[in-house]
């Protein structure tokens, strides 16, 4: 594999192991709270970037696979009394499975119309959601905290969320870097590019387009199990949180659209700044208008991202910056 | 043959686009598709290529039935296309757009040989020294090379060439020229469409030529000029024509 070769995957494989290993030495739980909103975002982001990225498809309801997944990883450890592993596979490959039949009519729309109906799909998830009863309806779930008992107690289970999400967010690295890598991101680029212009070239993309949508919301399935694991609840306003979608996107245009390092630095950046954001007394109920600005800004002046930036102003290090 | 159309029809709407278009093609052939703006030429090629599934008729490739499938399957069969209007994938560089034709093109490569074979492909066209910039870098002429390059990264049997020479100046037609001659060399059966009437009577083998989406004529290239329905058809009345260049009017 020619793509295992180059150095930019090992760094930033490096850096995330690295990361997480301190944090279990330090044994410090303020640490492991921090960090794994961070990961959880550094996945978030990094799985959106596949359709967002490469594909050119804006998903502005891509937290949708996030809460559904979740929701469903989440019903079989507290109703059906899975372990968590296989539940948080499930949950995965539900996200996953819902989006490749979502894919099969949404993917038809281009541009515009494709982001308006990711989150008119949000929304109808949420309002499906909040009238499922398996569900629990409005009121969601909760775990019975016995549960825990079964990982180590309360404790164990949340550095083991702490230690999945970790596991979770260096795979959907790497993932994203070979999809990048590889033949079918090639096609998926040719996508983005031109669509049509694509197919004449013989990408089959309304098969790609579905793999690529199916794969960015397989992770965040994986990543909502554990989050409402660790949580202990899941209600519908907060599995399908628009705003969070929303902010994953900012993070993937700030850190760079299409590169692998960009969604990980900009998650790490605008979570860092958003945490400063809210604890700011001049700021603290303005930090989503100042995300709105940030994307605006992004979007104006450097569309490309840092990481894109990077790589037109310094041609010396794309084989780092990928 | 390596291609056969047969009454092919296509309507938008109120515009009848086509009627009844039939032709042949055979392996080694260069074949030109001349005709007055919205004759139907690029339309023709849409249909051919899956773009547009025609409202009936049948487009035969290498003795398999085309018509309707989609373009990458078309693609897939050796049927590779260069645009009208440039379409490079402007964020990927000149190599990568080559290796796209020929990772899903007929010999779906794998990307070490794709980078092999766009290398092989920029040199025929000669954009080798340019195969690390972006495509949306280069300029006109070298984005209808670029379009050419990628079409034969796909390793086609058939290639449509869409006024390929539209834009360029004299010298670059006649370095575009050589190359398109190179390319029927190697193997590849050629539908041109081109306004440029001296070079597609050049290099053409045969030549169609479409009007209000009928094909009014086709024949060696000396026959179809001299052909009255197609002065009428670029010029109006021949018998006015006639005068008019005999100086008869004023």
């Amino acid at each position: 594999m020619r793509a295992l070769k180059q150095p930019g995957l090992w760094l930033y494989v490096a850096a995330l192991v690295v990361w997480g290993l301190v944090v279990w030495f330090l044994d410090d739980p303020t640490l492991r709270e921090t960090s794994f909103t961070l990961l959880m975002y550094v996945g978030l982001a990094s799985s959106l970037n596949i359709l967002l990225g490469y594909t050119g498809y804006v998903s502005f309801g891509h937290i949708v696979f996030f809460g559904l997944g979740g929701y469903m990883g989440f019903y079989l450890v507290s109703v059906q009394e899975w372990s968590l592993y296989p539940a948080a596979l499930v949950g995965g490959v539900f996200g996953a499975l819902v989006a490749a039949l979502l894919g099969l009519a949404v993917l038809r729309l281009r541009g515009a119309y494709f982001a308006l109906a990711t989150i008119g799909v949000n929304e109808a998830a949420r309002a499906f959601v909040n009238n499922f009863r398996p569900f629990g309806g409005a009121t969601g779930l909760s775990l019975d905290y016995s549960v825990y008992g079964l990982y180590g107690g309360s404790m164990k289970a949340l550095w083991l969320a702490f230690g999945l999400v970790w596991l979770i967010a260096i795979a959907t690295v790497v993932t994203s870097y070979l999809v990048k890598q590889s033949r079918f991101g090639l096609g998926l680029m040719a996508i983005r590019e031109d669509e049509d212009a694509a197919m004449v070239m013989g990408v089959k993309a309304p098969r790609a387009k579905t793999w690529a949508f199916a794969l960015s919301a397989f992770f965040p399935g994986i990543i909502g199990t554990i989050y409402f694991f660790k949580n202990g609840n899941v209600e519908p306003h907060d599995a399908f949180r628009l705003h969070m979608s929303i902010e994953t996107l900012v993070m993937i245009m700030l850190g760079g659209q299409g590169t692998v390092l960009g969604p990980i630095l900009g998650a790490l950046s605008y979570e860092r700044l958003r945490g400063y954001l809210l604890v700011s007394p001049l700021f603290k109920s303005l930090h989503l208008a100042l995300s709105g600005v940030a994307l605006l800004l992004i979007i104006l002046f450097v569309p490309a991202g840092v990481v894109g930036w990077l790589r037109q102003r310094f041609p010396k290090l794309r084989g780092i910056l990928e | 043959m390596i291609l056969e159309v047969r009454d092919i029809t296509k309507r938008f709407g109120g515009l009848q686009a086509l009627s009844d278009v039939s032709f042949d093609l055979s392996a080694g052939e260069i074949l030109g598709l001349i005709g007055p703006n919205g004759a139907g030429k690029t339309t023709l090629f849409n249909v051919i290529n899956g773009v547009f599934p025609p409202d009936h008729g049948k487009v035969v490739f290498r003795g398999e039935d085309i018509t309707r499938l989609p373009p990458y399957e078309v693609a897939r069969r050796g049927l590779a296309r260069a645009y009208q209007v440039v379409r490079p994938l402007s964020d990927l560089s000149v190599q990568e757009n080559v290796m796209v034709g020929a990772c899903f093109g007929r010999e779906r490569y794998s990307l070490a040989e794709a980078s092999r074979v766009a290398d092989e492909v920029l040199v025929q066209v000669g954009l080798a020294d340019k195969a690390k910039l972006l495509a949306g870098s280069l300029n006109v002429a070298e984005k209808k090379r670029l379009e050419l390059a990628r079409a034969l990264g796909s390793q086609p049997y058939l290639l449509l060439l869409d006024e390929v020479l539209a834009g360029l100046n004299p010298s670059e037609i006649a370095s575009m020229l050589d190359t398109i001659l190179q390319i029927r060399e190697s193997g590849i059966t050629i539908l041109m469409i081109e306004h440029v009437m001296q070079a597609v009577m050049t290099v053409s083998d045969r030549v169609l030529v479409l009007d209000y989406g009928e094909l009014i004529a086709q024949g060696l290239p000396q026959e179809v000029v001299n052909d009255p329905l197609v002065i009428e058809a670029y010029l109006g009345d021949p018998q006015l024509t006639k005068r008019l260049l005999e100086g008869q009017l004023r």
